[in-house]
């Protein structure tokens, strides 16, 4: 693996159930939290008409829309059913509460924006 | 090792449970079904549209055989179970195997009643209930010509139909003198009886039957008194009797039914019964919007979240027969209580009658032209209060000033292409496709599948009844009390009152005890409790951002881009040079590609990014600007027009009192947005008939209007009161936003708030009373004391820095 892990804060600067913006070079990546404190990453872009999901209400392991609300799953970035379409989704790596990033997208989905 | 649930009945009953079991626990369960029939579960209320070939069998399976291997569950077609041991709680099958349960649910309907008349076991007499009877008519109608029908109620008229459709000469015979009189009076049964016989039926009535006559197969029917009818096929609709056998046998308290409690619970408390064979609060049902609403229930306590009660359903009746418009709903016949409305013409063939009691309605009856049964279904159901509108309820919902559809709600003239949802461009084709393929039959299902009415949701009703169009009349109707959403079962009032009742004083307060079946609720919920709380302690401090919309977390609006507005306060509609200079700086400064004036009389500027917003506000703040709320569920604006100060015509200084009046109720926040507006006379300038609560001067004092809106459906206020001082006009307008603070659901406007409630519950509470009305005002001016502080003063000095900032900048 040659993924590269990339510091970018620490779990107390994201709001539990929100979310927060890193501005990759390949465009805006939205990290959140969820109540459980797990951490998740995917491109910033709905596969529907490109609104920020970081601007979205975060719920159980989803996030809506904030334009038109779809749900996305956090962790696939998959559109939940009967919506279809993904939002690429980034490895995140914990140390303690620092959070890591790698900015190469998971495989499966073809939106990396 | 998990928990053993064995269902007998594979009807749509018994796995419209499973499949709302599954939406709470896909894990609850090892879950086997016994089916007596040799096919999957299918749509039953649908067998007549496929006797009258207008869909077939397959379009009408609700599950296939691969739904039950890929939601793990075990089915047994065609075996019976004959026996229940519920000592070893053990079922017994007609094989002689046994199968061990952990909960039981007896879902076994109904069968149809055959009258033991001579004859009735002759080849070629059937009843009207399977596929197997379906088939054996479609066979009948092959090689034979003539049919008797025994019975003339809604099945019996169905079946009837549907055989004259296949080809054949169709007799209708019916005990009493008019056509399905448990769902129609005397003229709306006459008005059916001459369109059935237009199309060529033959109806008999009062006909007793006296005997069938054949060798093998059945020839001929002869009546009591002695009249003779050819028929080559008898079909018994006479009605239907819920299967109680198994249960009885097994010591089960049987009445008609099985009997149930709320729960869905039988005497025995491992054993569960839903469908057409429950009695429960002594009624039995045979439509399908009932036996949905139980099905819900028992799976929220066989899923283990025993909140949820089966309190009787209040049902309404459609006749499937094409070109045919009937509806029934309630008590029709009234007693020495209730009063009727009637509209009748009879050259157009429509009939309207509606039973009132204390201006609600109890009941009606339709023929013709139904399109606003289910209006009138809702009236019946919400028990609205329908004094406003008595004289015009009969001419239907187009006629109250609902601009929004009106005339085009004649699903059945509508072309394909016709858009329903202007919103998200979805026509009425593309809405009938999507029931039809993917077997919908829920309103939540349609917006799921084609977004139709999930935004805006004018075409609620549209869609609805596009719906029932589609799959027939007694689809599965919103339940008379909604949920808030899919996270609950509890209602918006119902969640309130334990907000009030146990002191909740957080969404997550809330969310444990009402025990929300999501971890924390979703997108549509959590806002709402959000409010509910806000509302209830403004003391609190309870307010938690990230159950709130981004807009208002933001304290701007986002838009399709991911851009933000920004619209300062103008004061009643008022700016000043300095004001106009600094927005004009700004404006400049962040490179606005849009400067726009709003139609609440202020300017918006439109394309900023999030990271900007604060510093503009502190800008905006330095010439005295603070936020205008256009982003909230809150008070957005007070219009006006200049009053008496400059106008010729003007009668009070209306100008200024809408400034007070803006000064009074900024910063609150409100089930909806919320508009205000003043004009200095009755030529209204200021549109204040169209406002949540506008103010008309006049010479003697000022007219109070609430609940109007322009927006989706353009609704005029109604009149409150006049009332002769300023002061006045202020106390009103405080206790009115108040008790709709207080008494709205969240994401209800005041327009439809007031219909619901009605206005005279509104005049009762601010009008008439005068010590409810300064109580409301005082509670009004306490949550305010906590709410008027700028949000932008606040955020331009620092507060809330996560939500402005990007967390990292990678960019190298």
């Amino acid at each position: 693996m040659s993924e590269e892990w990339v510091e970018v804060g620490s779990l107390s600067d994201i709001p539990k159930l929100g979310a927060r913006v890193v501005n990759a070079p390949d465009g805006d990546i939205a990290v959140f939290r969820t109540a459980s404190d797990d951490v998740f990453a995917l491109r910033d872009e709905c596969p529907h008409k490109k609104g920020p999901l970081s601007q979205g209400i975060v719920h159980g392991d989803r996030v809506s829309c904030p334009l038109h609300d779809w749900k996305i799953m956090l962790d696939s970035g998959n559109a939940v059913a009967p919506d279809e379409g993904c939002a690429a989704s980034y490895p995140i790596k914990m140390d303690g509460e620092t959070i890591f990033l790698s900015l190469t997208p998971n495989e499966g989905c073809p939106n990396k924006g | 090792m998990k928990e053993r649930l064995i269902v007998i009945g594979n009807g749509m009953a018994g796995m419209r449970t499973v499949e709302e079991i599954l939406k709470l626990d896909t894990e609850a369960y090892d879950i086997t079904v016994f089916g007596a029939e040799p096919h999957g579960n299918y749509n039953r209320i649908m067998l007549s549209p496929v006797l009258a070939g207008d869909k077939t069998i397959d379009e009408i399976m609700i599950n296939d055989e691969q739904w039950y291997v890929d939601n793990n569950i075990t089915l047994h077609k065609g075996k019976t179970v004959v026996d229940i041991n519920r000592k070893a709680r053990k079922v017994i099958i007609d094989d002689g195997s046994e199968y061990e349960y952990d909960r039981l649910l007896i879902a076994t309907g109904s069968t149809p009643f055959i009258i033991p008349l001579p004859g009735h076991d002759l080849e070629g007499v059937i009843a009207f209930r399977d596929i197997h009877d379906v088939d054996m008519m479609i066979e009948a109608a092959k090689n034979h010509k003539h049919a008797v029908v025994i019975g003339g109620g809604l099945l019996g008229l169905e079946a009837a139909n549907g055989l004259m459709q296949q080809g054949m000469k169709v007799t209708v015979l019916h005990l009493v003198d008019t056509l399905m009189e448990r769902q129609m009076d005397s003229v709306a049964g006459k008005m059916l009886r001459k369109s059935l016989e237009e199309r060529g039926m033959e109806i008999l009535m009062p006909a007793s039957t006296k005997e069938i006559i054949g060798t093998d197969r059945v020839e001929k029917v002869v009546l009591e008194d002695g009249r003779e009818i050819e028929a080559n096929i008898v079909v018994m609709a006479v009605g239907i009797r819920p299967n109680i056998e198994l249960a009885a046998k097994v010591g089960i308290h049987c009445e008609r039914g099985i009997v149930v409690n709320d729960t869905m619970q039988t005497f025995d408390p491992r054993v569960y019964s839903v469908g057409e064979c429950v009695q429960h609060r002594g009624e039995t049902y045979g439509l399908v919007a009932p036996l949905f609403e139980m099905a819900k229930v028992c799976a929220n306590h066989l899923a283990q979240h025993g909140i949820a009660l089966y309190e009787g359903s209040v049902t309404s009746t459609k006749l499937k027969v094409t070109g045919i418009d009937l509806f029934s709903a309630g008590d029709f016949t009234g007693d020495e209580n209730t009063e009727e409305l009637v509209f009748q013409d009879a050259s157009r063939g429509v009939y309207r009658k509606l039973v009132i009691e204390d201006n609600k309605v109890k009941g009606a009856v339709m023929y013709g032209d139904t399109i606003d049964g289910s209006w009138y279904f809702d009236l019946m159901r919400e028990e609205t209060d329908i004094g406003d509108f008595r004289e015009k309820i009969l001419f239907g919902q187009a006629h109250l000033g609902d601009s929004g559809h009106g005339d085009e709600n004649r699903i059945e003239m509508m072309s394909d292409s016709t858009e329903i949802c202007g919103c998200n461009g979805i026509s009425k084709g593309d809405i009938v496709n999507s029931i039809n393929i993917n077997k919908l039959l829920t309103l939540d299902e349609v917006r799921a599948h084609t977004k139709a009415s999930s935004s805006c949701g004018s075409c609620t009703g549209l869609v609805e009844s596009i719906l029932a169009h589609t799959v027939g009349g007694d689809y599965s109707v919103a339940p008379h009390l909604k949920p808030m959403c899919g996270c609950t079962e509890h209602t918006h009032d119902e969640a309130r009152k334990a907000i009030k009742d146990h002191e909740l004083k957080s969404v997550r307060a809330a969310l444990d005890f009402l025990e929300w079946n999501t971890p924390d609720g979703c997108g549509k919920c959590r806002p709402a409790l959000n409010y509910y709380v806000m509302c209830q302690y403004p003391d609190a401090e309870s307010d938690d951002s990230q159950s709130r919309f981004i807009n208002e977390r933001a304290h701007a609006n986002i838009q399709k881009d991911a851009t933000y507005s920004v619209i300062p306060r103008m004061w009643g509609g008022g700016t000043t040079p300095t004001e106009l200079r600094a927005i004009a700086d700004a404006a400049d400064k962040y490179k606005i590609k849009t400067v726009h004036v709003t139609g609440g009389q202020r300017i918006g500027l439109y394309g900023l990014t999030k990271q900007e917003l604060p510093e503009i506000w502190d800008d905006l703040n330095k010439a005295g600007l603070v936020s205008g709320h256009a982003y909230g569920k809150a008070l957005r604006t007070v219009k006006t027009c200049v009053g008496k100060e400059w106008c010729r015509f003007g009668t009070q200084d209306s100008t200024q009192l809408g400034v007070d009046l803006e000064k009074m109720t900024w910063g609150s926040w409100t089930p909806h947005k919320y508009k205000m507006a003043a004009s200095g006379c009755p030529r209204n300038c200021a549109e204040a008939t169209i406002k949540d609560f506008g103010v008309v001067c006049v010479d003697s004092g000022y007219e109070l209007h609430v609940g109007g809106n322009g927006g989706i459906k353009v609704r005029v206020t109604d009149l409150l009161t006049t009332v002769k001082t300023s002061e006045e006009v202020l106390e009103y307008g405080a206790a009115f936003m108040q008790i709709y603070r207080e008494e709205a659901h969240y994401l209800e406007r005041t327009a439809p708030w007031i219909e619901r409630v009605g206005l005279a519950y509104v005049k009762e509470h601010i009008v008439d009373d005068d010590d409810n009305r300064k109580a409301l005002a005082e509670r009004f001016h306490f949550s305010q004391s906590f709410a008027q502080d700028d949000p932008w003063e606040a955020r331009a000095k620092g507060a809330e820095k996560h939500e402005f900032e990007a967390m990292k900048n990678i960019n190298a």
